[in-house]
């Protein structure tokens, strides 16, 4: 199944989900709705995503952009899953369950950005000390010790 | 009342109460773990029960620093990610912003890319199966690895005047083309001479009895477990998975040359070293093969902008690095600085297996599955 055969499948299983799903840049990318994540992650790991490469997070000022990249040995693909995540409320279901390796990437984010990963074994700050204030990698984040560079250009 | 002397001391507490459980602190700092790794071991005699990896200790923000600087101006911040094989860590950064600017490279700059990381896959191989040799108590092995492994660190020196954060892939090709003292001759001598080399210490360390007795059946690792762990490279493969995205999901020149992927069976720490040495003789073939193709030319693509201004959008794109699939995943906004750039490290998610792998095993094993997941915290911890 190459990407284009599973944007059709997407379309025949999920209507409302095949909207969402773009080509850009070369691999696929399935935007969903928070509470639909989980579901539509175990549906992709059941179409052959067998792998979760990475976790990761940006920040887009209100929202934060949940990112998930999933790739499958059997189609040679890689495809993204992204939800929104509200500022206000940074709390989404985790998918340790699916693959165990999310556990220190949604470590990592919850670290980092200061996501809640619920149903998350073990969420703990990885990178930073325990005692750390504040979620560095956050547009807004400030902190003396960082010496903004000279702006050169 | 009478002890009796050969029952074991009972441990106790400040408190008075009975304790069976030991908990020993191996790091932070510890030949092995090239770089700054706790492990809290809980013991049951000489037996871990529980190990927890602490990590961190060598964070550096780079992920955050790159939001401050222009896309030329991260290529130097890669270099200090996989300070053992810091060409890949640039090769998969100038990947990512080529996608995500859409430059075209030069044929001559894929194929020097190629060589030069080949190279790189031994000479971080070499520091991999050495210092785990070491661990495990075979000295002599560390020094015939090494010494291998400064062969190819003279050559980059040569090429780059670095030996080790070269810095040496750049968006749109490579920073220089080769020396014309005979650099590539003495690529071709290298190549020459490493095979046997390799054979040597496939005979010295992996045929060693008291090798074999220490590294099989440790830490063994299913094949299952290795891709829902996300794990890849050597890791995996040791464990009979057959993925390399050099031949699967394959990129700039691979195709156009003939090797084999290594795979193990047991999944143990032998096989894990075991496929990282056969992957050297796979290397040098491949760097012959490049040698023989490749062509006189450009090395940088044409009318590159001084400043890049990607396109808004994100791009995420991925090489077969030394300890696995090394990717980089770039925001753009359309200024001239990365909005948002994320390393998947593949050391981040084989030392992730380290919980996994040493329950049950002992504390003397723990070193030696630490050193055949091969982790380099440079990267782990970014």
């Amino acid at each position: 199944m190459n990407i284009e055969e599973l944007r059709e499948h997407l379309c025949a299983t999920h209507p409302d989900l095949c909207p969402l799903f773009s080509t850009e840049f070369g691999d696929g990318v399935l935007g969903v709705e928070r509470g639909e994540l989980h579901d539509a992650a175990s549906d992709l790991r059941d179409l052959g995503f067998d792998r979760l490469g990475m976790v990761t997070a940006v920040d887009r000022g209100e929202t934060f952009e949940l990112v998930y990249r999933l790739q499958s040995r059997s189609m040679s693909a890689g495809m993204f899953l992204k939800c929104e995540v509200p500022r206000s409320e940074p709390r989404v279901r985790s998918l340790t369950d699916l693959w165990p390796a999310a556990d220190w990437q949604e470590r990592e984010t919850y670290d980092l950005f200061g996501i809640e990963f619920e149903g998350h074994p073990d969420l703990r700050r990885i990178l930073l000390p325990p005692e750390w204030e504040g979620h560095p990698l956050r547009k807004d984040y400030t902190d003396d010790r960082i010496v903004p560079r000279p702006d050169f250009i | 009342m009478a002890l009796d002397i050969h029952s074991s001391c009972p441990a106790v507490d400040d408190e008075g109460r009975a304790v069976t459980e030991l908990v020993v602190n191996v790091g932070p700092s510890h030949p092995s773990t090239h770089g700054v790794c706790r492990v809290i071991a809980h013991l049951d005699g000489e037996v871990i029960t529980k190990a927890e990896t602490v990590i961190g200790y060598l964070h550096r923000g780079i992920e955050k620093m790159t939001e401050n600087r222009t896309y030329l101006q991260v290529v130097p911040l890669t270099d200090r990610l996989d300070y053992v094989g810091s060409m890949y860590a640039n090769w998969a950064y100038c990947r990512a912003v080529e996608r995500l600017a859409g430059i075209a490279l030069p044929e001559r700059a894929e194929y020097l890319r190629v060589i030069t990381c080949e190279l790189q896959r031994i000479a971080s191989h070499m520091m991999a199966m050495g210092s785990a040799a070491a661990d495990a108590g075979a000295f002599t092995m560390f020094l015939y690895a090494f010494n291998q492994r400064d062969f190819v660190v003279d050559l980059f020196e040569r090429l780059c005047g670095a030996r080790l954060t070269y810095n040496y892939v750049r968006p749109g090709g490579v920073s220089f083309d080769v020396p014309d003292d005979g650099w590539l001759d003495d690529v071709r001598a290298f190549c020459a001479q490493h095979r046997g080399a390799v054979a040597e210490m496939d005979k010295l360390f992996f045929g060693n009895v008291i090798t074999r007795g220490r590294l099989k059946g440790i830490g063994v690792l299913s094949a299952e477990d290795a891709v829902a762990w996300g794990a890849s490279g050597p890791v995996a493969r040791g464990s009979g998975v057959d993925w390399d995205l050099r031949r699967d999901d394959t990129y700039s020149v691979y195709p156009r040359f003939d090797f084999e992927v290594p795979l193990g069976s047991n999944g143990d720490a032998y096989d894990r070293n075991r496929v990282r040495l056969f992957e050297c003789y796979e290397s040098v073939s491949i760097v012959e093969q490049a040698l023989e193709q490749m062509e006189p030319g450009r090395v940088r693509a044409e009318g590159l902008p001084r400043l890049l201004r990607p396109r808004p959008g994100d791009a995420y794109d991925h090489i077969e690095s030394a300890r696995g699939s090394l990717g980089v995943y770039l925001v753009s906004d359309g200024s001239p600085k990365p909005y948002r750039m994320k390393v998947r490290s593949p050391a981040f998610c084989n030392l992730a297996l380290l919980e996994k792998l040493a329950v049950g095993h002992m504390m003397s094993d723990l070193v030696v599955i630490l050193g055949s997941l091969d982790p380099v915290f440079g990267e782990v911890d970014r």
